[in-house]
């Protein structure tokens, strides 16, 4: 348990305050009691700082763990790809090679159209997410410990429980939607999709707002369900490293093994949904 | 929970990884594996057809082998029988010249008997002579008497 001298509310509540930096308006009283003359661009102090700065603020952890994990499986996948050979392949390109094939198959079985980004697409949000779950493996203190030495105060090292980073990918999945669906099937097309069925035409107002409605309920559930089920896991450890440190592993352990199959099977279902999604938006119906 | 331009920053670089996987990872891994897979199915291919071809070459071999059995059994038929027909033309041969040959003995035995008994007629007719004189003891008129003579040698 971190810092004997915070309560266990303040623990948990440190544990989810984001790395922010944002912009704080004029005449706003910081926790040090400095009162700003006008707006000002600065790290969020506190909680209540980073809820303040409103929509004007970025979360530095957030975006430095996801670009670096995301750099991490680029460069990655792309070593493997510059010195891939068509002969016996070697332990990093079998690696490689079977996660590539399995994105492929699953993506071959599920979409039938013909789109080259729909592979790659569904790759990179495999590994991207898998990647990003996988630092909830990472014991909950190591980072953020060792970012405080550094004089950091707030280390929240796994993107997908930050629902900004889950809706930001969704967000990207929900404009390919829209343009694959208008590409697919023409302006018109797509209007018709949206107000003409299920039911004939004359329930019009009810067709479009239920197709509506099924729309964006795709990315919110895309979004939503990653954030959920991460943002849960997360506070679990949390939780149990609130026990004392010779009693954690009772929990801790089972609770990571099980993990385990959690990070992979949301990374599998975000994957597979966004494909789903996308095999919806070209079928005309 | 703070919605904020983390939302827009986390879109922005979600796309660029999408866009550098699509142009620089994704292309030479999947045709690496495809032209991999290409050439397992071509070796497989070509493993198939030299099987095809060895089990071709052995039907080929085997018939070859037939033929050439059958062509030998043929020869030795001939042989044989042309073996039997020198022995027959030999045995034709020898039977016709021991026919010349007995031929030739029996007609040499009749010139020889009909010389000898032309000689023993000669000699006999002589001797009939010589026999009458001393029977007659007189001498015969060798003119007056040759008619006869000849006759008798004739009889003997």
């Amino acid at each position: 348990m971190a810092g004997g001298t915070l309560t266990s509310t303040e623990y948990i509540q440190h544990h989810l305050v984001n790395l922010t930096y944002g912009q704080l308006p004029a005449g706003y009283e910081r926790d040090n009691g400095e009162i700003l003359e006008a707006s000002a661009w600065t790290m969020a102090h506190n909680a209540q700082e980073a809820a303040d700065m409103g929509f004007m603020a970025i979360h530095v952890d957030t975006m430095f763990w996801s670009i670096f994990l995301g750099g991490l499986f680029l460069w990655l996948f792309k070593k493997v790809a510059d010195g891939v050979t068509t002969g016996v392949p070697s332990g990093a390109q079998n690696f490689v090679e079977m996660i590539v094939d399995f994105v492929d198959e699953n993506v071959k079985s599920i979409f039938h159209h013909k789109n080259v980004w729909i592979a790659p697409l569904g790759l990179t949000v495999f590994v991207w997410i898998f990647l990003q779950n996988l630092m909830d493996l990472v014991p909950v203190d190591w980072i953020p410990e060792l970012a405080k030495a550094m004089g950091i105060h707030y280390m929240k090292v796994v993107p997908t429980t930050d629902v900004n980073a889950t809706a930001g990918m969704a967000l990207g999945v929900f404009l390919m939607i829209l343009y694959y669906s208008i590409k697919a099937k023409g302006f018109r097309g797509f209007a018709a999709e949206l107000t003409l069925q299920p039911l004939p035409p004359w329930f019009l107002p009810f067709n479009l707002f239920l197709e509506v409605v099924s729309l964006l309920s795709k990315p919110i559930a895309l979004a939503l369900r990653l954030f959920g089920n991460m943002y849960a896991g997360e506070m679990v450890f949390i939780l149990i490293s609130l026990l004392p440190f010779y009693l954690q592993w009772t929990m801790s352990v089972p609770w990571a093994l099980f993990h385990i199959l959690i990070i992979t099977l949301q990374a599998f279902i975000f994957m597979i949904l966004t494909v789903v999604y996308l095999a919806m938006a070209h079928d005309h119906h | 929970m703070n919605i904020n331009l983390t939302l827009f920053a986390q879109l922005i670089s979600f796309a660029i990884f999408v866009w550098i996987c699509r142009k620089y990872v994704w292309p030479p891994i999947v045709e690496a594996m495809q032209a991999r897979q290409k050439e397992i199915a071509d070796g497989l291919n070509a493993a198939e057809r030299a099987q095809n071809d060895l089990r071709l070459a052995q039907d080929s071999a085997a018939d070859k082998l037939r033929e050439a059995k059958q062509e030998a059994a043929g020869i030795i038929e001939q042989a044989n029988k042309r073996a039997s027909q020198i022995v027959d033309e030999a045995k034709e041969q020898a039977r016709v010249e021991g026919e010349r040959i007995k031929e030739a003995a029996q007609a040499e035995i009749d010139q020889e008997y009909n010389r000898a008994r032309e000689d023993l007629r000669a000699k006999v007719s002589k001797l009939a002579v010589v026999g009458a004189e001393k029977i007659l003891q007189s001498s015969v008129d060798q003119g007056a008497h040759q008619q006869m003579l000849d006759k008798v040698a004739a009889e003997l």
